[in-house]
């Protein structure tokens, strides 16, 4: 939920003495052998159970195995939802940055006083369930209601309704990562000194120059931080699509979930699960290197 | 023109905080409402039934209890593991720092349904039951790195000087660390204990995947969508929400105080 580093606040060797001994290492150890085996080891387990066989005569029932045609398979057959989950996933942040970058840029700027209570109401709707807040947009998206019947009039939904179909899936998408979005931007725009700003205003910029070539290129960091954080687990996200959209609308979570779940086909639910982290981490890595932003890790 | 202009930046502020609580008001609305049918979407008729018979549909009160037993145990053993880390992160030198951080920063940049999986892919391999036990396990994990980011930003914001200076005063270490570093530290690790029982209170997708048959909070409302909301869970929800808000503006008020009694002595 809320993730904001302080880049600034890097430990500083110098000042604070770095004791060197056991009680280090003992600190560490339980949370991270924590770590270790409930989040690193399930991937191992995760990967052999992608490449599990059925048991002959018994269904339901698998066993060791290097069947990496499971993969095969499982992307043939779902691979339009692989591409409708980065889809909606890459729309979403788009608008969560578009949507979050104003009010972001006001709290770090012009909030005064405000500040703190301004982050407080960011992160307060997270303090309402998130499955409530979604079946919430059902009421406000509704066929009957005003949002729709607006729209409508003005002749702008190609379904002639909001529910149900891929851009309810997108709002709400775009609405329940909102938070992830404007923390790290805040975070990034609260960093700027804003006597770089007016050097630039000083030197005949315009407020729109001054923004493009200073205020843009140094929040740069946050706006990679929040478009992380909002599009991965927006693209693993199957919440919105089963409240929210229609059987058309399904995203690569809710065929993990089913697969896991409903049809007990472990082996193809792993490879979907296995695939889905190893496309994000792909473009994670890609985009990090992109936007020259390597130390962010 | 020129007003709007110059306020631009204050008007769609202000516009995309009313919008994160549309849906936060959409609750509360319909926590008052008795529904026509059995889905509690559109608004029919005012009514209390649901703040005055808050456990009034079966299972209601039951998952929401479960949901705070959890939520208070993995909150509290994720806070001891995570702040330890911390102290390690920024006051101990190790090897493997790198795979450490890598190994913390990892579980917030995975999506929760490969976390959910992955786990239990784990635990069908090791014929682990399902249940409490299974969902306190997942969520000690994801919160861990939360409490280590939040605590580790704090230790590194204090200024090493107050340290020095108890210890000039032949303060030893741990009366160092009981009057000055622990007491500095502790609205961080108050505040990393929060947002915990707030990720591990509204967690559905890891705690779905390896609840068994348990029943957490969340879990109940998914299993009601299909079937239709009681209006107690919108009461419940309601109540969470206030309280939490009601905590977390009660922590800025004391340290606002604390600041001006300290900037005016």
């Amino acid at each position: 939920m809320v993730v904001v580093v302080p880049r600034g606040a890097q430990a500083s060797p110098a000042v604070v003495a770095q004791r060197s001994s056991r009680t280090g290492y003992l600190l560490l150890f339980p949370g991270m052998a924590w770590l270790a085996v409930f989040f690193a080891i399930p991937f191992v387990t995760l990967f052999m159970t992608s490449l599990q066989k059925p048991i002959e005569g018994k269904s339901g029932k698998y066993t060791f195995g290097l069947e990496f045609g499971n993969y095969v398979t499982a992307f043939t057959e779902y691979w339009p939802l692989f591409l409708r989950s980065f889809i909606y996933a890459g729309i979403a942040t788009l608008l969560a940055l578009a949507i979050a970058y104003p009010l972001a840029y006001f709290i770090a700027f012009k909030a005064g006083n405000w500040r703190s209570l301004m982050l407080v109401l960011v992160i307060a709707p997270s303090f309402a369930s998130f499955l409530l807040r979604t079946y919430a947009w059902k009421t406000i998206l509704a066929d009957e209601g005003i949002i729709t019947s607006t729209l409508n009039a003005l002749h702008l939904l190609p379904e002639g309704r909001i529910l149900n179909t891929g851009i309810a899936v997108v709002a709400g998408l775009t609405y329940n990562f909102l938070p992830f979005m404007i923390l790290p931007l805040y975070a990034a725009l609260e960093k700027i000194d804003p006597r770089l700003v007016e050097a630039a205003s000083d030197l005949y910029a315009s407020p729109q120059t001054a923004f493009r070539k200073v205020t843009w290129p140094l929040s740069l960091p946050g706006v990679v931080a929040g478009t992380l954080l909002t599009f991965i687990p927006a693209a693993g996200d199957y919440i919105n699509a089963s409240l929210l959209g229609s059987t058309g609308n399904r995203m690569i979570g809710n065929a993990i979930q089913i697969n896991f779940i409903q049809f007990r086909d472990y082996p193809t639910a792993s490879a979907l699960s296995f695939m889905l982290m190893a496309i994000i981490l792909v473009l994670v890595f890609t985009y990090i290197r992109r936007a020259g932003t390597e130390d962010l890790l | 023109m020129n007003w709007i202009r110059k306020r631009i930046t204050g008007i769609i502020a202000v516009a995309v905080l009313i919008y994160l609580f549309i849906p936060i008001a959409v609750i509360m609305v319909l926590s008052f409402n008795k529904p026509a049918g059995k889905y509690n979407l559109s608004w029919n008729e005012f009514s209390l039934d649901a703040w005055t018979n808050l456990c009034g549909v079966p299972g209601v009160c039951t998952s929401f209890v479960t949901s705070i037993e959890i939520g208070i145990f993995s909150t509290i053993c994720a806070t001891i593991l995570g702040t330890m880390i911390s102290f390690a992160l920024v006051r101990y030198r190790f090897r493997g720092r790198s795979t450490t951080n890598l190994l913390i920063f990892l579980p917030m940049a995975t999506p929760e349904v490969v976390m959910g999986a992955s786990l239990l892919a784990l635990f069908l391999n090791l014929r682990f039951p399902l249940g409490q036990g299974t969902v306190i396990i997942a969520h000690i994990m994801f919160i861990i790195s939360f409490v280590v980011v939040t605590v580790k930003a704090r230790l590194q914001g204090m200024d090493p000087r107050l340290e020095e200076a108890a210890r000039d005063l032949y303060a030893g270490p741990r009366a160092v660390f009981r009057y000055v570093t622990f007491p500095l530290v502790l609205p961080g690790i108050l505040g990393a204990a929060l947002l915990g029982f707030s990720l591990s209170f509204d967690d559905f997708i890891i705690s779905f995947f390896n609840a068994g048959t348990l029943v957490t909070f969340p879990i109940y409302i998914w299993g009601a969508a299909q079937r239709g909301i009681p209006v107690q869970v919108n009461a419940l929800a309601t109540i969470v929400f206030i309280v939490a808000l009601a905590i977390v503006l009660g922590g800025q008020f004391v340290s606002y105080r604390r600041r001006k009694a300290l900037s005016a002595s």
